[in-house]
């Protein structure tokens, strides 16, 4: 019972950072039609960005330790960066297809994912590097679950982000606009919308979230390499479906499903399998529920 | 009268077909003009494309403002994307309503304002929709999927009053409706006008539109076969045999 709560622990950890990922992919579905294929690897950039500004501080700070802030200056810089990332992503590569069929556009997603992918391998280096220690770990303990303090900050930061985004998405002119445009593209410009700045929006946005990922799996599993996006990047893709792709709840809970289905296959059947519990969620989400856990057939008739 | 809206030999395609042939007519501001024609005539095209949502391969559509036509400079709205032309006070209801149906009525109705940030205006706009159609206000809070057609067409037309547009296109306003709420569509057309906004009407059901409107204009696969007077296209026989159903 203890393992499997345990277990539990750590899989809600690793999904908040799969569901992190996953809000982007559903987001940019949801508005463009669009799987962005090169999502993954603007969470592993998010990743190397924390990396340098962690070795910074961390070296500016030479007697010191860790600090909170300095995790809080990192999330922000690399959140930052990646939200810049995103939007010249969108304005260079995917504007211009904006009227060409959609397999161009999903294409071009292919080729931005290796081209990230290769730059990263030239600019950072292939070899794996360590994250930099931004919190000093130290353990936790409520009755009979132990968990680390990196645990509870990941889990933290990924429920105020959540909340954060469901604030904007919600509450906010731009967030209306987003559920709008994500509706009709045509509607919506005959309300005045400019779709084009709020597509650029949501890439900065999803992006901005991919990076906090980033650097969440930099405190976590701190070993860090330019092709570090692949596999979370398709269990954050499987996590969108799962959960009813261009559904933003569906993409939260299905990265906890992701993350915990992991865990317990690690520790119930062997670690071996960690990543093939993706694909046989994928096949059985495909076969069972095509439209995900909340999704809906009823597209708008239009 | 001065004109609001000109539209000068206006040729649209969709890849090799050619939907509108070469259109020219006016707009007077405040007038209510109606153009009507069978089923892939070309009248969506010619309103996507006055919205901006089309471009014109040929042509112009000119537009004053202040409906000042041919006196003041006026603004050519087919260089314009579709946002920008809503911020010049054109507002269109598309043809089958597309409203929001992810969004609650409010926020339908607050997207159509999203040009403006007159918080205050926007509000008294809100209640100026609510006493047009009191059943949105019940309904204010619902998610606009679950309207009937009705409402959904009301909340199509006062989402776009929202701008608080000087003309305000609407695409086949009556279609899929009862009789009875033709009428309550039409009687509210004409309030609108009342209160001072230029309409230009794209109806199938001829009759009506032809009765509320002052000025006419048959569309036939791309180009205007007849126009005039609507009193006077009522009682043309070729808009009788054709649009009417008389014999
Ligand atoms: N998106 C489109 N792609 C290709 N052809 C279209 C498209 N929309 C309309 N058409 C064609 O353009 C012509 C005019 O259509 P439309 O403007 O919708 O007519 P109406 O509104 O009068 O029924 C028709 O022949 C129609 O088939
Ligand atoms: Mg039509």
């Amino acid at each position: 019972m203890s393992q499997f709560v345990q277990q539990l622990v750590n899989g809600l950890s690793l999904g908040a950072i799969y569901a992190l990922i996953a809000l982007g992919y559903t987001m940019v579905y949801g508005i463009l039609r669009l799987i962005n294929f090169a999502h993954g690897d603007v969470y592993m950039v998010g990743a190397f960005v924390g990396y340098y500004l962690g070795r910074i501080l961390n070296a500016g700070a030479a007697s010191s330790s860790p600090s909170v802030l300095n995790f809080f200056l990192v999330l922000g810089g690399s959140m930052g960066a990646c939200a810049l990332l995103g939007w010249v992503l969108e304005r260079s590569a995917y504007r211009p297809l904006r009227k060409a069929p959609r397999l161009n556009a999903l294409i071009t997603a292919i080729g931005i994912s290796l081209l990230l992918e290769n730059l990263g391998q030239l600019i950072f280096g292939a070899d794996p590097k360590d994250f930099p220690t931004l919190v000093e770990r130290t353990s936790l303990s409520v009755g009979i679950v132990t968990f680390s303090n990196i645990q509870l900050i990941v889990i933290v930061t990924a429920i105020v982000l959540m909340l954060g985004l469901q604030y904007i998405v919600h509450r906010t002119k731009m967030g209306t606009a987003m559920r709008a445009v994500s509706f009709s593209h045509d509607a919506s410009g005959l309300m005045g919308i400019n779709i084009h700045r709020v597509i650029s929006f949501t890439f900065v946005l999803g992006s901005a979230l991919a990076a906090a990922a980033g650097i969440l799996v930099g405190l976590y599993n701190p070993k860090i390499d330019p092709l570090m996006g692949i596999m979370p990047g398709l269990k954050a893709f499987v996590a969108a479906v799962l959960g009813g792709i261009g559904n933003i709840p569906g993409a939260i809970v299905g990265g906890l499903i992701m993350g915990v289905a992991e865990t317990l296959t690690i520790g119930y059947l062997s670690s071996t399998y960690r990543d093939a519990i993706t694909f046989v969620i994928l096949v059985a989400v495909l076969l069972f529920r095509p439209t995900g856990l909340f999704g809906t057939t009823a597209r708008a008739k239009v | 009268m001065s004109t609001l809206l000109q539209i000068d030999d206006l040729h649209v395609s969709y890849g090799a077909i050619r939907a509108l042939r070469g259109i020219s007519f006016k707009v007077d501001k405040g007038a209510v003009v109606t153009l009507i024609g069978a089923n892939g005539a070309g009248k969506s095209t010619l309103l996507r494309t006055i919205s901006g949502l089309l471009r014109p391969k040929q042509g112009q559509i000119l537009y004053w403002a202040d409906g000042n036509g041919g006196s003041e400079q006026p603004c050519r709205l087919s260089d314009l994307q579709a946002h920008d032309v809503v911020r010049k006070g054109v507002a269109q209801v598309p043809e089958g309503r597309i409203i929001f149906a992810n969004l609650s009525v409010k926020e339908n109705l607050q997207m159509g304002a999203f040009t403006r940030n007159d918080k205050a205006g926007i509000a008294q706009d809100m209640d100026y929709v609510m006493s047009l159609f009191p059943r949105l206000a019940e309904r204010i809070k619902q998610n606009a999927g679950t309207l009937s057609g009705g409402e959904q067409q009301m909340l199509a037309i006062g989402r776009a009053l929202m701008s608080r547009p000087r003309l305000l296109l609407l695409d086949e306003p009556s279609l899929g409706l009862s009789p009875v709420l033709v009428q309550t569509v039409f009687a509210t057309i004409r309030q609108i006008n009342g209160n001072g906004t230029t309409i230009l009407l794209v109806e199938q059901n001829a009759h009506m539109a032809l009765t509320t409107a002052q000025t006419g204009f048959v569309l036939e696969t791309g180009t205007i076969a007849l126009s005039g007077p609507c009193s006077e296209l009522l009682h043309s026989d070729d808009v009788r045999r054709t649009y009417l159903g008389e014999n």
